[in-house]
Parts: C-alpha cells; structure tokens; sequence
C-alpha cells in the first residue's frame, strides 16, 4: 500500500510495527509521512520564493535581498513569521465560508499533486498506476479555489482576476493534456515509477522521442506556465491592472498560502517535467547507476531546479500578454501543433524510430 | 503562410530577449550596479556629474575665483545664493573695486538646478559629491562658500 521506505523509512517501519498494534502502527506512519510533506512543501514554497527573487534580482543587475543572514537566506523566513502574526482580516460584504475556504483548496490541491511524485526509486508517497492522469486531475482542482476566492471577495478586480485565472486554466489544460499524452504514448504507462523505469533502459524520454518529444516540451513548458498562473501569463493577478487580481482581499496567513502554492504549482509543473522528460531520479548516462548510497533524489532536485530557473527566466524576461493575444495562442497555435505532434509521435512509435 | 512565419519569428524573438537577461543572469559578478551603501561608506565613489552641493574650491593659498560679479545669484530662481559686497582698496592697483564678504548658500532651498555653475563666468562654484546632507539642525544648512580670510585668485578677472 504505501510505497515509503527508504533504509531509514524501513527501520521506522518496523520499530513502529513492532512496539504497538497494526492499525495505530498505519495510522501513525501516515501522521509522520503527512507531516514530512507538509515539511517539505512549506520550506520548499519558502526557498522558492527566496529562489525567485534572488533569480529576479540578477535578471535585472541587482542583488536582491542580502540583509537577513548569510545572502539573505533568513529573508522569506522572515517574511512568514510576519505573515504568521499579522491579523486574517476581511471586509464585511465577502462571503465568509466560501473566503476562508478558498485558500485550502489551493493549498490541498498542491499538496495532493505533491504525494504521487517519485522523488527517488524508495522515496515515493502514494505510487497508483494512474499517476499522470491523478496528478493532472488534481492540479486542476486548485482553480476551483481562485474562482471561489475571487468571488467571495465581492471585489470587482477580484472576480475579474478570478474569471480570467478560470478561461487560461480551461484553456491551457488542454495544451498539458495533450503534451503530456505524446509522453505517455512513448511511455506506455500512467504509473509514474514506471514512466522512470522505462527511461533507465532507453534514454530519457526527451531524446528517445526526439523531434515530436522536444515539441512536446516546449508546449509543456509554455502551457505548464500558463498553469502556474506565471508571468507571462500572470493576467490572474496582473498587478498594474487589478491589484493583486484573485487574492487582493486576503491577509495574513490566508495570503500566504495562495503565495506558496503558486510557488509549489510552479514545483509540482517541473516535477511533472522532469519526470516524463528528464528521467526523473535517474542520473544523466547513468553516472551514479552503481553507487548505492548515492542519494538519487539529489539528481530529482536538481533537474527540478532546473526547469524553475527556466520558468523564472521567462517571467523576467517576457512581457504579460493581453487576454485575446492568450486565447490566440492557445486555440490557434498550440492546439493545433500539439494535435499534430501527438499524430506524429504516433507515426514515430508505429514506425519504430524512437531513438 | 503567415501561420508558419509567425510562430518562427515568436520563438525567435523570445530567444533574442532571453539571451539579453540570460546575459545579464551570468555576468551578474561583473555587472552589478547595486552599491551597498552603508557598508561601503569609506570607499564609495559618485559619479562625475552627481550633484551633491555647490562648493566653492579654494587653492593652498586660500584663493577663490569668486569675482563678486552676482550671476549666481541672479541666475538662481529661488534665492538660495546671497552674495554680500563692499567696494574695498586693491592693495595692488589702489584703486576700489567689489570684493565678495560672504558667499551664502541655502542648501535647504537649493533645489540643484544648476543654473548658477553654468552662470558663473569665472568657474567659481562648482558641484560636490557629498549626498549625506542630513543635519539636526536646520541652521546649519545656511553655508558660507568663501573661506574666512580667503581673497580672490590674481588674474582672474583680465
């Protein structure tokens, strides 16, 4: 059922086994591994925005914070703790329930998309064999709380926000959707520990599809940033035209996990890249195939830092779009080239010129 | 055919300006503007044209090139010069001529326009690279230019 152990996982597993009864045993270790990744979403949503503004700041010939600790690595810690204190305020109109509802259906969404990754070949919380199509499914869910944020708002930029964040949602999905179908037509799996294992004998998937797989990962990367609600597709939050768009009336707290979850959003699309493009764990040419106690999640990390800096690298270079100039690109350009290349990697397979 | 140009010249120029910010993401060591200021007080340096205060520079012999002439303060739109004169004897001619007493500068009121330096036909005053202004007291924004006891650099007014 779970597929947790790492060699320090095992030894818990069976301590715990061993000192109480079965089911308090399960019980406790899913509380350790909830806690472990709530651990790991919260420092990682923190580094990341540290990440972010540290990368913007060298885009632009600044140096970006350097003031709380060494290089400024105490900066976003900081910026929780103020988070944490500050009051959770909202305006008299808004509609309460759905208001502080909102926020954790972000935050859920992500962290359920989180579960399934395969950080490494032991390290693994929830491994079903529809992992793509779970992970696809459940990183849509966060858009139910934009809108529902935006709308109990009862603030126009808001719901404006709101309504725009839900039309490149639905719109974008589909260039995900598709994408990632080419991969899973060169895969031939859903179940993601299966998608890496099929790279350690080929290659990574990226070079195994050649052609049709790298247009498969431009469209990714674009529609995977049209997800996350970056710049430049931030029209959600366009901050010179609507505030702070979906998330202008929230404070404290409640802001800050709308803040974190864009950043764990951005973490889960490279995630999902790195592990259908890039041979997720697995390390490049098989360097550290023999070593064991190489940690192969080093490797995951990595290749996901990777592709943030590159999504970090389009928010600070591109301008934002206008809404029409986003529905042209989707409707008109990436549907229809991601349809064909799905024809095309179809070709390739039935052919049999995967490299 | 449009379709296909399109989509080249798209890729090609969001390749062209991510070259220009990936350019700057590696040379960020060599090209970094950001002073740290209170950090690095003692060794900061403005840049030429920064225009901190006017001063007027006085050589070792504490002579000016102030002629007394007021351009400055003629030329100054809200009075932040004051020039105060007398007519004295030139121990070298013997003859009386207008020697300045005090140059007075209202740094509170100047507002670095300029306009005095390029007035000045003798090259009197010029701009300071100081920027730390900030006094407890708003007397002591009220500067003397002129050194005491300082007097007029020969040949300067041929």
């Amino acid at each position: 059922m779970m597929n947790i152990p790492l060699s320090i996982t095992t030894t818990i597993h069976d301590w715990l086994f061993s000192i109480m009864p079965e089911g308090a045993a399960t019980i406790t270790e899913w509380v350790l591994i909830a806690a472990a990744y709530l651990a790991l979403f919260a420092v990682a949503g923190l580094y990341l925005v540290l990440l972010e503004r540290k990368v913007a700041a060298w885009f632009q010939f600044r140096l970006g914070p350097n003031r709380v600790g060494p290089w400024g690595i105490f900066q976003t810690i900081a910026d929780a703790l103020k988070l944490v204190s500050k009051e959770i305020y909202s305006n008299r109109k808004v509609d309460k329930f759905l208001f502080n509802l909102a926020p954790y259906f972000v935050i859920i969404a992500s962290l359920m998309a989180m579960a399934v990754f395969p950080f490494s070949k032991q390290f693994q919380g929830f491994d079903i064999n529809i992992g793509v199509f779970f992970l696809f499914a459940v990183s849509s869910i966060g858009v139910i709380g934009l809108l529902v944020g935006g709308w109990a708002s009862n603030n126009k930029y808001s719901l404006i926000g709101a309504m725009r964040s839900g039309l490149q949602t639905i719109s974008y999905e589909l260039s995900v959707g598709l994408s990632i179908l080419t991969m899973v037509l060169l895969s031939g799996s859903l179940q993601l520990s299966e998608i890496i294992e099929v790279q350690r004998t080929g290659g990574w998937l990226i070079f195994q599809g050649h052609i049709p797989a790298i247009i498969a990962f431009m469209i990714f990367m674009i529609a995977g940033t049209a997800e996350t609600n970056r710049a430049p597709f931030d029209l959600v939050e366009a901050e010179s035209e609507l505030g702070a768009g979906f998330h202008t009336e929230y404070s404290g707290m409640q802001f800050a996990y709308f803040f974190l979850a864009e950043f764990i959003n951005m973490f889960i699309i490279a995630s999902i890249a790195v592990v259908l493009f890039f041979g997720g764990w697995l390390s490049p040419f098989g360097i550290t195939e023999g070593i064991t106690w190489f940690p192969e999640v080093l490797w995951f990390i990595i290749k996901v830092f990777m592709i943030i800096l590159l999504m970090m690298w389009f928010r600070w270079t591109f301008p934002r779009l206008r809404v029409d100039q986003l529905l042209t690109l989707e409707w008109k350009y990436l549907l229809p080239i991601n349809m064909v290349n799905l024809v095309l990697m179809a070709i390739v397979i039935w052919l049999n010129i995967t490299l | 055919m449009s379709y296909f140009s399109d989509i080249y010249s798209g890729i090609k120029t969001l390749l062209t300006g991510m070259r220009v910010t990936g350019g700057h993401f590696v040379r960020i060591r060599s090209e970094n503007i950001t002073q740290l200021y209170p950090d690095n007080r003692d060794t900061l340096q403005m840049f030429e044209r920064f225009r901190g205060e006017v001063v007027m520079p006085h050589d070792e012999n504490n002579e000016h090139r102030c002629t007394g002439c007021q351009s400055c303060e003629i030329a100054c739109p809200n009075g932040s010069i004051e020039i105060i004169w007398d007519r004295q004897v030139d121990p070298a001619t013997g003859k009386k001529k207008k020697m300045i007493d005090k140059h007075i500068y209202h740094l509170s009121m100047c507002t670095m326009c300029g306009l005095c330096i390029n007035a000045c036909p003798t090259d009197a005053i010029v701009w300071a690279q100081n920027f730390e202004n900030a006094v407890y007291d708003r007397s002591a924004l009220t500067k003397v230019l002129n050194q005491p006891g300082s007097k007029l650099k020969a040949g300067i007014e041929e």
